[in-house]
């Protein structure tokens, strides 16, 4: 009966650290075109860090055929793109000021983010 | 490596293929560029952003536009949506053909219990029918789950693949060691997993249908691209692919006929009817020298017209673009929700692990069973769909209805804020009245030639671009007057012009010019005065600081003007009117459309300000006007109205741009506004009751007073149907109807 309940209360901590606490793995944005793939309700990669200042080119390439991801919206950034099924939609962007940028299909089920550092 | 087909206007010779081409090299990312003189077009290849391609094409003084089609595209995703749909009824039919039979032979005692002879083995044998369904109708979900699990994301596939798994799992562990629990808690939920499976697969698969209907609009907008177009290459009409078509070619219109790119009339005129974009049902006549607008349809004449804007450079393609991207956007009260959404998987996953503790704890020998039952339930019940499909789904439709009358709203936040308005402000010329002023009436002082007067005025004019200066040159010009050459010439702001004819200095404008330079009025002062009182604007003319007479112009009301305010009354709105033109000439347009307040002789700088004034008082305020001379004003109101005549209307200006220049728009763009917020509300109130209600009730809180726990199979039907409802919801809007 203790051990459930520890396990119980363990878990509950441990959704906390892991959806609310840890990062994704981020992937180092280099100047070339960075291929975002969408499909099975996530963007893979999920996390993609970049220097302020910098251009960045996302090519979000959907797979997935539910309408849950036919479009991607940067919120902050005021942006929102339609995914075609298969065709690569190339998103270029230079954020001016460092922070999280979070995108998301209109649900925000589908969530990923561009993490600005100076 | 990407390839792009552009259309090049403007190459005169083979050397201006050079700089065409050194322009294209210029840009990153460009590893290849051919430029073909002959078709005037040229292939791009590399890694690059189209845009920058043709703003360098731009920058090198020639034009330059995408060639692509787009109509296949989308047959295309609709050929996908469509098998997509067709997947998922069939999951759920493979699923139903299996849990049903599971679920009415547990029920009816068809299958023995676990612990009888055979029990178990007929039960792993169910156990294992039920994980290949699983692997056919849900592995979706599982995938999903996983991959988001991974990167620390969850959602309606976690709760999903977390519920039925774990029923799965708890079943299996039942059959295979039935003493791990007590005789009365060895019940299998083999057929919840599937059902659930089945009825989120139609449940999804509903909610598919439900949208496709919710870009209604949006295809129609597309729809209006004609596929192919007939142009005029080398003296022969051919048929040629909308995406073949450059610009600058010649096209030939015939009557009846949909009008393939944007460009102007060289030859021969019609009458077109614009109303799919700009909702105004008249047909325009157009000739010579006029734009056509892609999409619109030729009524009468057959007339050639030569391309100027092509591709995703047409006043429809920006139209679409900006529905689409309006489509996305969200209001205020949406992104509140936004910010629930995404922390609420997470949170359902903490209260299941809580009402398994609870019921783990308290419950009595059956409690394992209970603990599993009811915090399956809570995984299954909980929607986060409905939650976050609220906004876009009613703002998606509410958007796209607008648009189909000509009304274009910028985003979420234009579209909450004009459901909120107060009061409307309306500027005079081109909004409440035509803008097309004309001459009404003419006197000069004694002595002086009337005609004289007229030939001054329209000379020292000619150099203004005041809408009244067009009139008086072109009756002028109908008058076949020859025009003076004027040197100085200056524009006072707000009081009219000065300049040097022939010697003379020459004053044209209003009282207040004529008072600061000295002249004496008094001799037409009660002329004028009377012309005001009719809604005339009268002009004074002096030569060497001597008067020589007055030019009336007058600018009729639009035709449905009186009745538009009427209705924006009707919706509880202050109608304001600003203008420049003097407070008698205003108070008599204002007598005739019957606005509440004027505010007359505002310098075109000062409206902002007279805005400012009124949100100070508490005011929501719309400001309407051209979008061109009254920018900052329209900017300072909480939205601001471009009323446009026509397709030419500049739609990047304003949070709405009505395409149809008449001010029912306004109160159409309320109206509608209105409906969607209240769509909006009625939907999250929906998701959030029926979530906040729903999980309660999954975790078992009617048990201790009425011994009522929610069957896991109501809560998938439940948890299928809520998205389904929200869509359906917003689909009502589609029938919203515009007053007439």
């Amino acid at each position: 009966m203790m051990i459930i309940n520890l396990i119980g209360l363990s878990l509950i901590a441990l959704i906390v650290w892991w959806f609310w606490i840890k990062k994704p793995q981020s992937f180092q944005a280099s100047s070339a075109v960075i291929e975002i793939i969408v499909e099975n309700g996530v963007y893979t990669p999920a996390r993609i860090e970049v220097k302020t200042g910098q251009t960045v080119k996302l090519s979000f390439v959907r797979k997935d055929p539910s309408p849950c991801a036919e479009k991607v919206i940067f919120d902050k950034l005021n942006l929102s793109f339609d995914l075609p099924i298969n065709k690569p939609v190339l998103v270029t962007i230079k954020p001016e000021q460092a922070g999280e940028y979070t995108f998301t299909c209109q649900m925000k089920m589908y969530v990923g983010s561009l993490s600005v550092s100076d | 490596m990407n390839s792009y087909r552009l259309s090049i206007g403007g190459m005169s010779c083979a050397g201006c293929v050079a700089s065409v081409e050194t322009a294209l090299n210029s840009v990153a990312g460009v590893e290849e560029a051919n430029v073909n003189f002959a078709e005037h077009t040229a292939i791009v290849k590399g890694d690059m952003d189209i845009a920058d391609v043709i703003s360098a094409v731009k920058l090198a003084s020639y034009d330059a536009a995408e060639l692509k089609g787009g109509a296949d595209e989308d047959e295309e995703k609709e050929a996908v949506e469509f098998a997509y749909y067709r997947a998922l009824i069939k999951k759920a039919w493979v699923a139903a053909i299996v849990g049903v039979p599971l679920f009415v032979g547990g029920m009816t005692g068809f299958f023995p219990e676990i612990d009888e002879k055979n029990g178990q083995l007929i039960w792993l044998l169910l156990g294992f029918l039920t994980l290949g369904v699983m692997f056919y109708s849900g592995k979706h979900f599982f995938t999903g789950a996983w991959k988001s699990f991974r990167v620390h994301n969850a959602n309606m596939d976690t709760l999903i693949a977390l519920g039925t798994g774990s029923a799965c799992i708890y079943s299996f562990v039942i059959v295979l060691f039935p003493d791990s629990v007590p005789s009365l808690a060895r019940h299998a939920y083999f057929e919840a997993a599937v059902i659930i499976i089945g009825l989120i697969n139609f449940g999804s698969a509903l909610e598919m249908k439900a949208r496709g209907k919710t870009s209604e609009a949006i295809k129609r907008l597309i729809g209006l691209q004609p596929k192919t177009a007939r142009v005029l290459r080398d003296g022969k009409e051919v048929d040629v692919a909308i995406s073949d078509v450059g610009l600058d070619e010649t096209l030939r219109v015939r009557p009846g006929e949909r009008i393939a790119v944007d460009g102007i009339i060289i030859e021969g005129h019609s009458s077109i009817d614009e109303s799919m974009l700009t909702g105004e049902p008249m047909p325009v006549e157009k000739n010579v020298g006029d734009e056509v607008s892609t999409g619109t349809i030729n009524a009468s004449g057959s007339f050639l017209f030569q391309s100027k804007r092509i591709g995703t450079d047409t006043v429809l393609a920006q139209i679409i673009d900006m529905v689409r991207q309006a489509q996305s956007t969200k209001p205020a009260i949406g992104r509140l929700v936004d910010k629930v959404a995404s922390v609420f998987v997470p949170i359902v996953l903490i209260l299941t692990v809580i009402t398994f503790l609870l019921w783990f704890n308290v419950g009595d020998e059956l409690a394992v069973s209970y603990a599993l039952v009811t915090a399956m339930t809570v995984l299954i019940i909980a929607c986060p769909c409905a939650l976050g499909l609220a906004t876009p789904i009613s703002i998606m439709v509410g958007v796209g209805k607008a648009a189909e009358m000509g009304i274009l709203i910028r985003n979420g936040d234009a579209l909450q804020q004009a459901g909120k308005l107060t009061t409307i402000v309306l500027d005079k010329t081109g909004t409440v009245t035509e803008g097309k002023p004309s001459i009404t009436e003419m006197q000069a002082a004694e002595g002086v030639d009337v005609m004289g007067v007229l030939k001054v005025g329209a000379s020292i004019e000619a150099g203004s671009e005041h809408p009244l200066a067009a009139a008086i040159v072109n009756f002028a010009k109908v008058k076949q007057l020859e025009l003076l050459k004027v040197e100085n010439f200056e524009a006072v702001t707000g009081q009219g012009v000065s300049g040097v004819i022939e010697g003379q200095r020459i004053l044209f404008g209003n009282a207040g010019l004529m008072k600061n330079n000295a002249v004496d009025i008094t001799q037409l002062e009660n002329k004028a005065q009377e012309l005001s009182l009719q809604g005339r604007t009268s002009m004074y003319l002096a030569s060497d600081g001597k008067l020589q007479g007055i030019i009336a112009v007058s600018d009729p009301v639009k035709k449905d003007s009186i009745e538009a305010i009427k209705r924006l009354h009707d919706l509880g709105m202050k109608v304001v009117m600003l203008t420049g033109d003097s407070q008698s000439t205003a108070d008599a347009v204002a007598k005739q459309v019957g606005v509440d307040e004027v505010i007359a002789e505002v310098l075109p700088q000062d409206k902002a300000a007279k805005v400012v004034s009124l949100q100070q008082q508490g005011e929501q305020v719309a400001m309407v006007g051209d979008g061109i001379n009254d920018a900052p004003a329209l900017a300072q109101a909480n939205v601001g109205f471009a009323i446009g005549s026509g397709t030419d209307v500049a739609i990047e200006s304003a949070d709405i741009t009505l395409m149809r220049g008449s001010l029912y728009g306004v109160a159409d763009a309320i109206a509608i506004s209105r409906a969607t917020l209240r769509n909006i509300k009625q939907n999250l109130f929906g998701a959030f009751i029926y979530n906040s209600l729903g999980i309660p009730v999954a975790a078992g809180i009617l048990y201790p007073l009425f011994g009522i726990l929610l069957n896991p199979m109501i809560a998938g039907a439940a948890m299928a149907m809520s998205s389904v409802t929200v869509v359906s919801n917003a689909n009502r809007l589609r029938f919203f109807k515009f007053k007439r």
